[in-house]
């Protein structure tokens, strides 16, 4: 019987080469520990499927057995626990093996991999209690260990695994249920530094797996704050803003006074104190923690930005004041006036002690310090705690508006956002406004575009503020004409915030008089314009202003709310026909009906079906006109009408090209007709990609229509192809691939298919084996019936749809001036472009560069290039540099921007998890070869730039 | 008990000329040797007749260490090598190296060439002193010999500045020469260790200061200097300390440049420009943002900064900015406090016109810094330099307020005397260790312990023994001592009740250590012995008798004050 049981054996080694048959074979070959474990090493490179894994444990662990070299029992450790993690594998099997090696180690360094290795088990059989239990037992017991390595393990096994809540199963019963926070706060003190590290970080995960913390590990947490080592105090400062955070309105006494002071402000005072550590990780820690402690008391809080109270304020409320008259007395001196530093009379030398502690100070040195990471942390801090509270926005205004000084530009842009963010709660005075403007001259772009958003936010409280704002806006935009746009948005802000505060400067910004014509400026000017915005803005809420205008300024208006209608709101200006008005008005107030109306308009066409051809086609004609005319009125349906509009022209593109006498005409006539089909196959085609992947916000079922219509396309293309090729090698690859479509769209779509009743695809799917079953001949004949047979697909109204789109602001295209460069060399053209509702244009978004010669030339803009200054907006700023050898005559050039796409990033897959689960089901399944498309829609206006190429000099 | 004494020949108490002497574990370091600028005769330099009335001072000092390269720190190095005589190692950073000989030929130049003095040193002495020097790195540990070390901390301040750990066996002393401890545009802060020295010496110019943010004071300058300039004036701005001279530079540089500003910059040709020719070199002493940026462009490479040229120097200009510290008797100082008529050389007023402003640009630490460092360096004693002896009154005031360590400020010529408490290294052998504890009640690692054990200096070493081995080793017999003491206890029991009673007492009250109950009628504590016997005339009196050796002496008498105090009523048989 020997070879019959030989024989299977063998045949399951071929069908399946088990790897634990290979590494046991390799390990027995092993003559010495490191040939042992040079297999481990390479062994630990090849995956291991999860039926083997129990397999391949037991061979290491008999091996470990046997191995008297602790660096090979380390690795055998360590790949125990990396096999473990391996999805599909029953960890339970392999536990208490891996503790009955753990008891008869003797090496320190296998010691802590084995524990490594239970902890991995153990988190993944976290809901097992009582065996946590029994790993946190083994945890307590190796915490006695003399290496740290070991104790590290321990802390980290107790801390991922100890227990939340008293046992209440009976088996557990008469353990005696363990103190995990003892324990682990027991080695706070331990002599490794590693290992009070490791004790704290096994608190903080205690906490985070909900374990509610006891107050008495607060003071404990404090004293590890003076650690000589840094990552320890990086830790400590962590668990005491935990803590702070669990009990803030605990009482803890003041050591060396009988007060008591509310938790949180002691430990806002500590976090502070650790702003002047030596490490700056740590520094950089503090910094960031200061911003979400919120609850701290107003006091404590203003205290951290002025440096020189320095007495400990923590005694007494009244305290603060006794401060306060000390730094009005001025013991100490600013350093601002010559002389003013000699030595005063101590006015009290027992209320000026504690010069070091409390929360003092803690900003104004957080944000001059060393590193600019600590500088960054402390104003997101600042910016977070001024949000929560108006007054403390008012005193750090003075410290933000400094910061616009930094040397670093990150920090200055911090800074500029930061105190957008706190706009709300602050009123600028002048002298603050003019801090804050002169920025505006910073040669950086992002710095003077950050302040235009901050400007359009702030409230001024004096007129001459907003003219000191007009006018150094308007230097700027001398000085950087570029900014153009985004200082007429800054100014409309501005206008339409501050309206009474225009209005006396109306007469001076329009340079009006009383009794004297003044000379019409000059409309073009963008300074003027930008003059305009205000005043029209500011007029808007302010009706008596109208009345200073003078008869240029209402022809300026008219022209401007044309031209520049986002800029300039509409007006109700006196002895002016309210056309414009009313109907702007009256369109605001529509857009409930006119959505109403692009869903009637839908509606009307589904009675297509039972109307003759020409009629049908008129109605969606005119339906589609409709469409586009409403898109055109109203912006915020523009998405939705254009989006439906282009779903009908391929109806009617489709219902045209299937018209019952083109295809009943005699073969030799085919020619015209066909090429005429072809075309509008070809335009549906790329209308379904644009439906697709221009628009956001579609569902899932508006995919499966606009796959459905693709299909239908491509069942023409392949009906035109069977009639006039003759080969029938193509035909039957294409016969193929659209069968192959077809089967594969139920299983993108499964959750859509009861929409699509009578359509083409369901009857497609009911004749599905037939048609794999016969030739392609008759499958274009079965198709060619269905596909004219076949309901049109009703598009249901999308809630919210987007069209994506940009404008290249820069090159605008009306310069006369050509760029120069020296042909043969490369010139840097900046593009400067605004993409709305585009998703991650990082990926998807294309400079086009269109030569003289016809050459096209895709670049992809460098992701860093992409600004992301709200929702659903994108900034593009980039150089793209070009270069074409032979060229020697002034030119134009075309720059436009394109959207990339390809069929495999369908966004049928990620529309929503039912279909994302179906995707990943079918992925193996799926062909890969299957045609993937890739291609580019338009996405803005090409913009000619005018170049001029020198001769490159010899 | 060993001490370290500092002398401070300049400096003390007074703002110039540094030369600190400390005698550390035997060794002398002399710390700094600078010029002072308020004086042109003798005072001028350290006294270093101090040290030796004549002959040279190689065999008396160990070390020179030079803190960094402004003259009141380094000016007297030439003179006190080379003209008194000194030949030992003198330490400073590679920067203050390379910048220092400028500095002094500079000096040399204007008081021998223009003030046209004689008996001072020459440009080869300053050469000559140069090749004594030894360059250390940051956070180098130079061995000056077997048992003096050196250590150098970044100190901000200035290119180059350091401050020195000096260490010999367990002692040390830390030297911080001139600090800043808020980095400015071109240099981080002092950072130093935890490293708990016997002694701290600090500078403490800015004691009694606290200054504002330095934001605030970089934008007033920035607006003052930009305002002045829009009207159409000059500025003039006199900066005497080398290494403000680059800040400011580099402040006013950096503002033109994001602001686009063109109007001209000119900084005086010579000494700033040579020296800035090294600060392009040492970027890794720079801060943060000019070594991240360096790659792409030196910050030192000035765009919109020339070189003056005197042919601008047509009129002096409207408005001056004194950017720092002027030390008393000199102009600047007169200025700033208001004069409006000076006093020039040779009997000539001269009337003060112009616009004088006052901003602190000084890169020295503030009270506030000071207090940091301390507090960052845990030191035991602090000693106060460089700086007016009122306000380091004040601020040693507060240094011993708020860390209660002793301060001191000693003037020129006073000697202070600081005792330390060293460690002694002592060898013990594992078996009394590990013994030991073993042996103990309870091993709390925690726990202080007891042990017995017998130090035996013999040939320079010192080791501790158990007392069996030094026994052995000396060559001894062993004496026991015991000590027996007897106890009145009034109970009414008899005998052996009574000693059972204060069995279950003892195991009452002493419930870690081992106690029995031996058969021939005694109680053994550890190794104390306790037995009773009862007085024939009386019964209800016990003579209890104790017996202890005298390790365990702390036991015994403890136990027998617990046994004067009698037995509670409530013990069980």
């Amino acid at each position: 019987q020997q070879p019959h049981e030989e024989i299977p054996a063998k045949k399951l080694r071929l069908t399946k080469p088990s790897k634990s048959a290979a590494l046991h074979i390799d390990l027995c070959k092993s003559t010495n520990s490191t040939e042992a474990l040079q297999y481990l090493l390479q062994f630990a490179k090849k995956p291991v499927e999860a039926e083997s894994v129990e397999g391949v444990v037991r061979i290491l662990l008999d091996h470990y057995y046997k191995e008297n070299e602790s660096s090979v029992r380390l690795k055998i450790a360590s790949l125990i626990g990396l096999l473990s993690k391996t999805s599909g594998f029953a960890v339970d099997c392999i536990i208490d093996d891996v503790i009955i090696a753990l008891n008869n180690e003797k090496s320190h360094h296998v010691l802590a991999q084995l524990l490594d290795t239970i902890l991995v088990i153990g988190i993944q059989l976290q809901d097992n209690l009582p065996l946590s239990f029994r790993l946190v037992e083994i945890g307590c017991k190796h915490l006695a260990d003399t290496s740290h390595m070991v104790r590290n393990k321990c802390l980290q096994l107790i801390g991922c695994l100890g227990s939340l809540d008293k046992p209440v199963m009976k088996e557990l019963e008469n353990l005696a249920a363990r103190d995990v926070q003892k324990i682990i706060s027991d080695s706070f003190t331990d002599q490794d530094p590693r290992v009070r590290t490791a004790a704290m970080k096994a608190m903080l995960q205690l906490h985070e797996r909900g374990m509610k913390l006891q107050q008495i590990i607060y003071c404990q947490a404090c004293k590890a704050l003076s650690d000589d080592y840094e990552q320890v105090r990086s830790v400590a400062v962590q668990l005491v803003w935990v803590l702070s955070q669990l009990y803030p309105d605990s009482i803890v006494p003041i050591p060396s006074s009988n007060e008591e002071i509310r938790l949180v402000d002691d430990a806002f005072g500590k976090v502070c104190h650790m702003v002047n550590d030596g490490s700056w990780l740590v520094r950089v820690q503090a910094a960031k923690l200061l911003g979400s402690m919120r609850q701290v008391s107003v006091q404590f809080l203003e205290q951290t930005l002025d440096k020189k109270l320095m007495s400990d304020l923590k005694r007494k409320r009244s305290a603060h004041e006794r401060a306060k008259e000390l730094y009005t007395s001025g013991e100490f001196s600013s350093g601002r006036k010559w002389g003013d530093d000699a030595p005063k009379e101590a006015v009290d030398t027992y209320t000026v002690n504690l010069i070091n502690s409390g929360a003092c100070g803690a900003f104004v040195h957080g944000l001059e310090d060393e590193m600019y990471e600590v500088r960054n942390a402390a104003v997101e801090s600042l910016c977070m705690l001024a949000q929560a509270s108006a007054s403390f926005a008012e005193k750090c205004l003075d410290f933000l508006v400094d910061m616009f000084n930094d040397e670093i530009e990150e920090v200055r842009l911090g800074s500029i956002h930061a105190l957008r963010k706190i706009s709300c709660h602050i009123r600028l005075r002048e002298d603050q406004l003019d801090t804050v403007l002169a920025v505006l001259e910073d040669s950086s772009r992002d710095i003077r575009e950050a302040l235009h958003e901050l400007v359009c936010y702030t409230n001024v409280s004096t007129k001459d503020g907003i003219h000191l704002a007009l006018v150094e806006l308007l230097k700027n935009l001398a000085k950087y004409p570029t900014d153009r746009n985004s200082i007429w948005k800054c100014l409309k802000y501005l206008g339409s915030r501050h309206p009474t505060l225009v209005l006396p400067l109306v007469p001076e910004l329009l340079s009006t008089h009383p009794y004297f014509d003044t000379p019409e400026p000059d409309m073009d000017d963008p300074a003027y314009i930008a003059v305009l915005v205000l005043v029209f803005n500011a007029a808007k809420t302010c009706p008596t202003m109208s009345a200073l205008f003078s008869d240029h300024t209402f022809r300026h208006y008219a022209y401007l709310r044309d031209s520049l209608s986002h800029l300039v709101p509409a007006l109700q200006l006196p002895g002016r026909k309210m056309v414009t008005v009313s109907d702007s008005t009256k369109l605001a107030l529509s857009e409930d009906s006119s959505r109403h109306f692009v869903q009637q308009s839908l509606d009307r066409v589904q009675n297509i079906q039972h109307l003759d051809a020409q009629g049908a086609q008129d109605l969606l004609k005119l339906t589609i006109r409709d469409l586009q005319r409403l898109g055109e009125l109203q912006p915020e349906l523009a998405g939705i009408a254009e989006f439906s509009a282009t779903y009908l022209e391929c109806q009617l593109l489709l219902m045209k090209s299937l018209q019952e006498k083109l295809w009943n005409v005699a073969a030799p006539l085919y020619l015209k007709q066909n090429a005429m089909a072809a075309a509008a196959a070809k335009k549906i085609l790329e209308h379904t990609y644009k439906l697709e992947f221009l628009y956001s916000g579609l569902e899932s079922r508006h995919v499966a229509i606009i796959h459905h219509m693709r299909l239908q396309a491509k069942a023409l293309q392949l009906i035109l192809t069977a009639r006039t090729t003759r080969g029938m090698e193509t035909l039957i690859n294409m016969c193929e691939m659209f069968l192959q479509e077809i089967e594969t769209f139920p299983r993108y779509f499964a959750s859509e298919l009861q929409y699509l009743q009578e359509s083409f695809v369901e009857k497609l799917l009911e004749v599905m084996p037939r048609l794999l079953a016969c030739k392609p001949a008759e499958v274009v004949k079965i198709l060619q019936t269905t596909l004219r047979h076949s309901n049109f697909l009703l598009l249901e109204l999308p809630a919210q749809v987007h069209r994506a789109s940009a404008t290249i602001i820069e090159p605008t295209g009306e310069s006369d001036n050509p760029l120069r460069f020296t042909s043969g060399l490369v010139v840097a053209l900046d593009v400067d472009a605004t993409l709305e509702h585009v998703q991650e244009p990082q990926t998807t978004v294309k400079v086009q560069i269109m030569y003289p010669d016809g050459q096209a030339h895709i670049i992809h803009p460098k992701p860093a290039d992409f600004r992301n200054p709200g929702p659903g907006r994108h900034r593009l700023i980039t150089q793209v540099y070009l270069s074409h050898t032979a060229w020697t005559e002034p030119c134009q050039i075309e720059v436009r921007l394109l959207l990339a796409y390809s069929s495999s990033w369908s966004r049928a897959s990620s529309l929503s998890a039912v279909c994302r689960a179906a995707w990943n089901d079918s992925m193996d399944g799926l062909p890969q070869t299957d045609s993937v498309i890739e291609g580019t829609i338009n996405l803005s206006k090409q913009v000619k730039v005018y170049l001029m190429p020198k001769p490159a000099r010899r | 008990m060993p001490e370290i004494k500092v002398t401070p020949l300049g400096a003390g108490q007074d703002v110039g000329r540094s030369c600190i002497l400390v005698s550390i574990g035997g060794k002398n370091v002399m710390l700094d040797c600078g010029m002072h600028m308020g004086y042109n005769d003798d005072r001028r330099f350290p006294d270093f007749s101090y040290i030796t009335q004549n002959g040279r001072l190689t065999e008396f000092l160990d070390c020179v260490i030079i803190s960094h390269f402004h003259l009141d720190h380094c000016g007297a190095l030439p003179y006190m090598s080379e003209m008194i005589g000194y030949d030992g190692p003198i330490y400073m950073t590679h920067p203050t190296k390379a910048i220092c000989p400028i500095l002094l030929e500079d000096y040399r130049k204007i008081t021998v060439d223009k003030k046209g003095e004689t008996n001072f040193f020459t440009s080869q002495m300053i050469k000559d002193c140069m090749k004594k020097v030894v360059a250390v790195h940051l956070h180098q540990t130079v061995q000056v010999d077997d048992e003096l070390e050196i250590k150098a901390y970044y100190a901000g301040h200035v290119l180059g500045a350091a401050m020195v750990q000096i260490r010999v066996g367990s002692e040390s002393v830390v030297y911080t020469g001139d600090y800043n401890m808020t980095p400015d545009r071109h240099l981080g802060a002092a950072w130093i260790d935890k490293c708990r020295p016997d002694l701290f010496i600090s500078e403490s110019t800015y004691a009694t200061t606290i200054r504002d943010s330095k934001r605030c004071r970089e934008r007033d300058f920035l607006k003052k200097v930009h305002d002045a300039i829009e009207r159409g004036g000059k500025v003039l701005i006199p900066v005497f300390a080398l290494g403000r001279a680059q800040e400011l530079c580099i402040l006013l540089e950096t503002f033109w440049e994001r602001m686009n500003l063109k109007a001209p910059i000119y900084f005086s040709t010579g000494l700033t420009e040579k020296a800035n020719h090294y600060y392009k070199l040492f970027i890794t002493w720079t801060n943060q943002k000019i070594r991240k940026t360096f790659v792409q462009r030196n910050m030192f490479e000035f765009k919109h900064i020339k070189p003056f040229d005197r042919t601008y120097a047509d009129n002096p200009g409207p408005m001056v900015i004194m950017p720092g510290y002027c030390v008393q008797g000199t102009v600047g100082h007169k200025i700033l406090s208001g004069q409006r008529k000076l006093e020039m050389e040779g009997r000539q007023t001269l009337e003060v016109k112009m616009q004088v402003e006052y901003m602190s640009f000084s890169a020295h630490a503030d009270a506030k810094g000071i207090m940091q460092l301390i507090r960052q360096v845990e030191p035991q004693n602090v000693l106060l330099v460089h700086g007016e002896a009122k306000k380091m009154g004040f601020l040693k005031e507060k240094i011993e307020q708020e860390f209660s360590i002793n301060c001191y400020m000693p003037a020129n010529g006073e000697t202070v005397a600081i005792v330390t408490n060293p460690n002694i290294p002592v060898d013990i052998s594992l078996g009394l260790l590990k013994g030991d504890s073993t042996l103990g009640p309870v091993p709390d690692p925690k726990k202080p312990k007891l042990m017995h054990g017998t130090l035996i200096i013999k040939d320079n070493s010192l080791r501790l023994v158990s007392p069996d081995q030094a026994v052995k080793e000396l060559g001894l017999s062993e004496h026991h001592l015991r000590y027996t003491c007897k106890v009145q206890i009034q109970d009414h029991h008899s005998e052996q009740d009574t000693l059972n009673r204060i069995y279950n007492h003892l195991k009452n009250i002493l419930k870690d250590y081992p106690i029995q109950h031996l058969p021939d009628g005694s109680v053994m504590v550890e190794s104390i012995l306790i037995k009773i016997s009862a007085m024939s005339e009386d019964q209800s009196t016990k003579d209890v008798l104790v017996s202890w050796t005298y390790q365990d002496e702390e036991l015994g008498s403890y136990l027998i004050t617990l046994l004067k105090k009698g037995l509670p009523q409530s013990i069980a048989l």
